[in-house]
């Protein structure tokens, strides 16, 4: 919401624009329209004079209302049975000072993606604030997963959130001066971290890795122990301290930052081709998926329409990363509860399919393959069947872990009723991905909110109802056998055609082209050094990443690069519930519970 | 000086062979009967041999090299054909840290506690780029190459680097190692010898730190 809507009536990219009514991307509404929107209106019903602006572009309804406003508008929209907006996505900020037609007065807003699982529907509330003193309530009671989403907004711009019981720098150390995604920041100042604190008040600051602290409270003696963030169960760096009460924890405190690369201001500075070496290295075990994530964010603003060669190369690759990141996953959970021979099992398909990302791209990890528009160059000419013979050995390695494991009388009393998180607050901390669907929610976004024509494939969406380690692992296993299923039918109509779109304004040209034609030269020469026309505006994809829903949210204001680009990462909502997870749990539990999150630290911590 | 009679070891650099000792170097008549079952050589250059062949490493990984760092430790690269298999994660029981990944700020005192835990003589492998210099992450939070605060033997480029690429860098760490060049021995031996240890310090201060980016 940038601009008002009729202002913008003109301007490309508004409803005028014939690319914003497109079949794929959803339509763009007028104000009256808007207007006549059931949320609105039940919303004008409960809180009047809640909405001060709106907006729908292609699908996304925006909703501008006043700071004083938002503790009981986002009551309003998460209880009344209209609307139902249960799941709080994401909260970020942005800082509108350095836009080109002027911030408008308010240099700050808070920005609340909500999710309605009930009706499908998705709805971004923007939320002015005040320049000098930027104060909103906090959402914390009503939400879960506002505890941490508002603690990153704080520590990013300063925002303070009245009410939030741990309001304190989440990403950055804590010795950081400043915020550092505030346009005033210099991208590369940094400051020193001359030691390291615990996140126990009371507790002495530095207790070394490995080791316990007794404290005596009156008369009761009471064990502190320190996990990570170098770690061998941790896999990734996060660092938790936990009180015990006996072998049962009975409070702990998660600090995560320790590998907070600063994604968010990278993007900011680099141009929008530029950023997907950066996306890769989000969650790097399925290094693909970002990269279409990050791409399609940039093609619903552009209203681009893929080839279908690109978008079948896209699944697959995407099915493929899919399957190599729950192997890992299950194969490093499994090794945490001492089964290493899965782990060898796992990574011998693993490799193969590497070496089949390698032949595409030239990358083995961090493939950096996608672009906007479609793929960096076309596939081999034996990916198909090089594919097709990936996907017959396979079933052989997920069966010998299948048959190792799932039977096995040690794994499930390990893993049956170990980190259980109810259905209720699985969704109040908005997890999604293999995580929720353990709980019993059929939530997923290839079936939910189907793109790249996942409607059209025969696949299932395995779902569990106990939510705890076991059934985790159950969904991924499934779902490595459902990825191979949806690749097999798209490598039976693997289409001919261009791996990305014929637009010289975004995608360059052939090569062939650009030494023999002027226009493709100065087209080439355009997209290197100044990059892609991408129109103001501002926009939130979505993709099924396998982690859960991996959002890109996205503000540009018409140049080179973003001028704000927040990653919804879902490793960090589901991260954000492990305290809860963790109280009256075991000690022994914890290295199950926590391989069974498949939680990356480049995504959790961006 | 160095003798060998061992067949098998010939042309290796440092053991000599004495299959053919010359006219000069005559076996003293006691030493005969071993002439086909011994090796002589100098205990420094022995002890690093076992060192460089029996490395343990603490894997430090925090981000995507992590990952390539299983993939050599995995069976299809299978690191412990170079004799590093024993991947620990106790510093106090290793000898070779492999930084592999990005190392911000917040995690740079836990580094060097971990490296200031590992007994001598120590070893380190800067894997990737972020670790040997902050890669293309020009950031706010990120520190610009471990070698602000630990001191680096090898540094492997890539991002991440390719198995092969980490595998060449542990086989020029052994080299190093062998030859007594990593700054480890090279502290040893001069402490030895009772000689100061001017070895360039690696530490950063906050006042590196302003002038730098300052200078930027």
């Amino acid at each position: 919401m940038t601009q008002a809507p009729a202002a913008s009536a003109e301007a490309p990219g508004s409803a005028r624009d014939p690319r914003w009514n497109s079949r794929f991307w959803g339509h763009t509404k007028g104000a009256e329209a808007i207007r006549e929107l059931p949320v609105v209106r039940a919303l004008e019903q409960a809180v009047p004079g809640a909405v001060l602006g709106a907006e729908d572009r292609c699908g996304d309804l925006s909703l501008r209302v006043r700071a004083s406003d938002l503790t009981r508008v986002a009551t309003a929209l998460r209880d009344d049975p209209a609307l139902r907006y249960e799941m709080l996505m994401d909260v970020c900020g942005v800082d509108r000072s350095a836009l080109p037609e002027g911030d408008g007065g308010d240099r700050f807003h808070a920005l609340y993606h909500l999710y309605s699982l009930r009706h499908g529907k998705r709805l971004r509330l923007h939320v002015p604030l005040d320049a000098a003193r930027p104060e909103v309530d906090s959402l914390t009671p009503l939400f879960a997963s506002a505890n941490w989403a508002e603690r990153e907004a704080f520590d990013m711009y300063g925002f303070q959130f009245r009410g939030h019981p741990d309001l304190r720098r989440i990403l950055c150390h804590e010795e950081f001066v400043g915020h550092p995604l505030r346009k005033d920041y210099p991208p590369d100042a940094r400051h020193m971290l001359s030691r390291t604190y615990s996140s126990f008040p009371g507790l002495p600051p530095d207790v070394p890795e490995g080791e316990r602290v007794r404290v005596m409270q009156g008369d009761v003696e009471q064990v502190y122990i320190n996990l990570g963030p170098s770690h061998p169960a941790t896999h990734g760096t996060f660092r938790i301290q936990a009180r015990l009460d006996g072998e049962v924890i009975a409070d702990s405190r998660t600090e995560i930052g320790y590998l907070h690369r600063c994604f968010e201001k990278m993007c900011e500075a680099h141009g929008f081709t530029q950023i997907f070496p950066f996306t890769d290295r989000l969650n790097y075990l399925s290094a693909f998926n970002n990269n279409v994530g990050y791409a399609m964010a940039v093609e619903k603003l552009l209203g681009l329409e893929l080839p279908e060669r690109a978008i079948a190369i896209r699944v697959i690759l995407m099915e493929f990363s899919r399957i190599i990141d729950h192997l890992v996953t299950i194969g490093t959970n499994l090794v945490d509860m001492g089964a290493l021979t899965n782990f060898w099992y796992a990574y011998v398909p693993r490799e193969e399919i590497y070496s089949l990302i390698e032949a595409c791209c030239g990358a083995r990890l961090t493939v950096s393959y996608g672009r906007i528009g479609g793929v960096s160059q076309d596939v081999p000419e034996d990916f198909v069947a090089r594919s097709r013979g990936v996907l017959d050995r396979l079933p052989e390695f997920v069966d010998y872990i299948d048959a190792l494991i799932t039977k096995n009388v040690i794994f499930q009393k390990r893993t049956r009723g170990v980190g259980l998180l109810p259905r209720d607050r699985a969704l109040s901390y908005a997890w999604t991905g293999p995580g929720l669907r353990a709980t019993g929610v059929q939530f997923d976004l290839r079936r939910a909110h189907p793109y790249y024509g996942y409607e059209t494939y025969d696949f299932e969406i395995p779902v569990r109802t106990n939510g705890d380690v076991f059934d985790r692992y159950i969904v991924r296993m499934e779902e490595i056998r459902e990825s191979m299923k949806i690749i097999r039918q798209a490598l039976d109509r693997f289409p001919g055609g261009p791996h990305i779109v014929d637009d010289w304004t975004v995608a360059l040209p052939p090569k062939n082209e650009v030494y023999t034609n002027i226009e493709a030269l100065m087209a080439h020469f355009k997209l290197v050094m100044h990059g892609p026309k991408v129109p103001a505006g501002e926009v939130y994809s979505y993709t099924e990443s396998p982690v859960g829903e991996l959002g890109f949210y996205m503000v540009t204001d018409g140049g080179p690069k973003p001028y704000r680009l927040h990653c919804r990462a879902p490793g960090f909502y589901i991260f954000s519930a492990v305290d809860e997870m963790l109280k009256e749990s075991m000690i022994s539990d914890f290295a199950a519970n926590l391989g069974s999150l498949a939680i990356v630290a480049g995504e959790l911590d961006r | 000086m160095v003798r060998l009679k061992n067949e098998a070891a010939a042309g290796t650099p440092g053991i000599e062979n004495a299959a053919d000792p010359g006219p000069k170097s005559e076996l003293p008549r006691e030493a005969q009967p071993f002439r086909h079952n011994f090796i002589t050589t100098k205990l420094e250059y022995y002890i690093n041999w076992g060192r460089k062949n029996a490395l343990w490493p603490m894997p430090f990984g925090t981000a995507c090299c992590a990952i390539e760092f299983m993939s050599v430790v995995s069976s299809h690269y299978d690191l412990s054909r170079f004799g590093a298999e024993v991947v620990r994660f106790s510093p106090r029981q290793s000898d070779l840290l492999v930084v592999a990944g990005t190392v911000v700020d917040k995690m740079g005192p836990i580094l060097k506690t971990i490296y200031d835990q590992m007994p001598e003589p120590k070893w380190v492998i800067a894997m990737g780029v972020c670790a040997s210099s902050g890669g293309f992450y020009r950031a706010y939070h990120v520190m610009q190459g471990i070698d602000e605060i630990v001191p680096v033997d090898v540094y492997v480029p890539g991002c991440p680097p390719t198995p092969e690429g980490l595998m060449h860098g542990i086989l020029r760490l052994q080299d190093a190692i062998q030859k007594g060049e990593t700054r480890s021995q090279r502290e040893t031996s001069l402490l030895d010898r009772g000689k100061p240890v001017d070895l360039p310090q690696s530490v950063i201060t906050r006042e590196d730190l302003a002038r730098r980016q300052g200078a930027s």
